[in-house]
């Protein structure tokens, strides 16, 4: 046994023998390189920080100036009002984002008709996700603006009255004050959630509608002669049927929902009073945009959120794995 | 189909209908609209309050020469063309080989690396930010454009790799049987056989990547600090600073923003929607 491949010199060499088993690793060597340097390892280092207090130095022989102090980062984020807000906002998020699936759902079947045009209204339905979030963010924080917004117009049309003074100013006499919901320690969240909403809905319609252009006639049709009439015929035989697009709306919101960062630093930069923070902004806000840079409490708060993520993945790619199983 | 075509409705149901979805889509679409009226409007309709009314003149070219004129604008959207391109062009090609090697190869690995692109994809980028901008920093790629497409090109490939794996395990395998029956060497069927099938997965990728790229804020702000290497999403926060009070410019420069991802969305739509639901029906 031991000598058997000796046998075989003059055969084929080692690596044709071994062909099936080493060419996968030449055809994915590049990408694991890359994703192991920028993806993997960072995973690890950031865990392995979030036990240092580091400002992000080097000394004059390049040595970094970080000194290990062990769970004491942890131990202060229990302290930290900050670090609860943003939690308690991310479970915010979470939960409202959650919307956007049935919601979704909702103008997916509204569209899911074929007169003509239809084309073109789903592209604009679909429309507010292909914009970046920055500018959705700029687009609502202009929508919210109390003094010349949408919602501070229609509120002036609905509850204030227009007088102009003598020398001619315009001023407004208003039965209740005009809401500045981005200044409101108790309405900025729900402000940027319901502005979040609006480019996820978008994603979850044409994940259904994709779903429901798949959904089998015959099927439909048999429980059309059953007497299955509009919900019963929505639950009992669409729902089901729309399962897989319901898996992917579902990951893609609880992912979408925990990453929210950018229409917080661009609405309220996670005030007024750290009242709008979520984990993913206020990191950032410790680790480099705050008084010095404090990369080991970052860290700390950078795993928190990997954690509570990486529950959600472990889910998915159970599922995935499932699934996996079954086609082979 | 469901729901039940309006076809087959009384004509007044269709008739209502149809009169219903423009209102829907100005409904639905009001925020944007209201920012392009501003876009065109004079500074002089906004300061007396007129946002809804018709403009008193139209300024949009004023308007739209000016953010160039005034800002940094056009260096921001060739920073941004810089970053995106090359982002695309590495993540799918290397995402191609990897794909293909997970999809065709048996071997005991294949399902856990597979698995190990798809978690990375989801994890918060916040974990990533503290080592990435310090290795940025030490190799001197801190605030350059490489430092950026390297970045993204890594970070995009799990997802690429994920799409492209799925996209190839959906090929017949007998076609790659036969080939290497025939003796056919393993790269050749890669390049003659598999790459060309895979076409239309590519250009779905290639969309998707520029928008998500595109559009990506994050990493502007972690990555770059000057001018030099800000693409616009960042570059736009500053303008948004510069302009205080100039909504007409700040809308201008929004939209200009957008503009590239929509152009690409409205040209390549089927592609673009084939790549996003992809795994939406079984």
């Amino acid at each position: 046994m031991a000598d058997a491949p000796m046998h075989q010199t003059h055969g084929p060499s080692w690596i044709k023998r071994n062909k099936l088993a080493v060419t996968p690793w030449l055809f994915l060597i590049p990408a694991l390189i890359f994703f192991t340097i920028y993806v993997v390892l960072p995973i690890f280092e950031s865990l392995w920080l979030s036990l240092y207090e580091w400002n992000g130095l080097y000394d004059v022989d390049g040595n970094s100036t970080a000194t290990w102090i062990g769970f004491q980062n942890y131990v202060k984020l229990m302290d930290d009002p900050n670090f609860w807000t943003s939690l308690r906002n991310n479970i915010a998020w979470l939960v409202l984002y959650m919307l956007a699936v049935p919601v979704g759902l909702f103008i997916a079947l509204f569209l899911n008709q074929t007169v003509s045009g239809m084309r073109f209204y789903k592209s604009m339905f679909f429309f507010p996700f292909v914009i970046s979030q920055v500018v959705v963010g700029l687009i609502f924080g202009w929508f919210y603006n109390p003094d010349f917004g949408v919602v501070g117009t229609v509120w002036k049309a609905l509850f204030c009255e227009e007088t102009v003074n003598l020398v001619g100013n315009t001023t407004f006499k208003c039965a209740r004050p005009v809401p500045d919901i981005l200044s409101s320690e108790q309405w900025a969240t729900y402000g940027i959630i319901f502005a979040g909403l609006w480019p996820q809905i978008a994603y979850c319609m044409i994940l259904y509608l994709t779903g429901l252009n798949n959904v089998a006639p015959d099927q439909v049709e048999a429980a059309r002669l059953d007497g299955a009439k509009k919900w019963k015929m929505l639950w009992y035989v669409i729902i089901p049927q729309l399962k897989p697009a319901t898996f992917i709306a579902v990951v893609v919101t609880v992912i979408g929902a925990l990453r929210s960062f950018d229409m917080i630093a661009i609405m309220t930069q996670g005030g007024p009073y750290g009242s709008t923070n979520v984990l993913s902004h206020y990191m950032y806000e410790v680790a480099i945009s705050e008084y010095g840079e404090r990369y080991g409490y970052g860290s700390a708060v950078a795993t928190v959120l990997f954690v509570i993520m990486l529950f959600f993945i472990s889910y998915f790619l159970w599922r995935m794995y499932q699934d996996e199983k079954g086609t082979r | 189909m469901f729901p039940r075509p309006i076809e087959k409705s009384t004509p007044t149901a269709r008739f209502a209908y149809q009169a219903f979805l423009p209102f829907a889509l100005i409904l639905w679409l009001l925020p944007l609209l209201a920012i392009f009226l501003t876009s065109i409007r004079s500074a002089t309709d906004i300061n007396s309050g007129n946002v809804f009314g018709w403009p008193s003149q139209f300024q949009m070219l004023d308007n739209y020469t000016a953010v160039f004129t005034q800002s940094e604008a056009a260096q921001y959207m060739l920073n941004s063309v810089l970053i995106t391109v090359p982002t695309v062009a590495i993540s799918v090609a290397l995402a191609c080989l990897a794909g293909y090697a997970l999809a065709i190869y048996k071997f005991r690995l294949a399902l856990p690396l597979f698995f190990l692109f798809v978690a990375g994809n989801f994890i918060p980028f916040q974990i990533l930010m503290v080592p990435v901008r310090d290795m940025s920093v030490q190799t001197g790629l801190y605030d350059t454009i490489a430092g950026q497409f390297l970045f993204h090109a890594a970070f995009q490939t799990g997802f690429c790799t994920l799409f492209m794996r799925n996209f190839i395990k959906a090929l017949p395998f007998d076609l790659i049987e036969s080939a290497r029956v025939e003796g056919i060497a393993e790269w050749r069927i890669f390049w003659y056989i598999v790459v060309p099938l895979v076409r239309p997965a590519l250009a779905a990728l290639a969309v998707l990547i520029f928008t998500f790229v595109w559009n990506d804020f994050f990493w502007a702000n972690v990555l770059t600090q000057g001018e030099g290497a800000k693409p616009i999403t960042a570059g736009i926060r500053a303008l948004n600073g510069q302009f205080v009070n100039n909504w007409h410019l700040v809308s201008a420069a929004s939209l200009l923003a957008a503009l590239p991802p929509v152009a690409m969305f409205f040209l390549m739509q089927k592609h673009f929607i084939a790549g996003l639901t992809l795994g939406a029906v079984k």
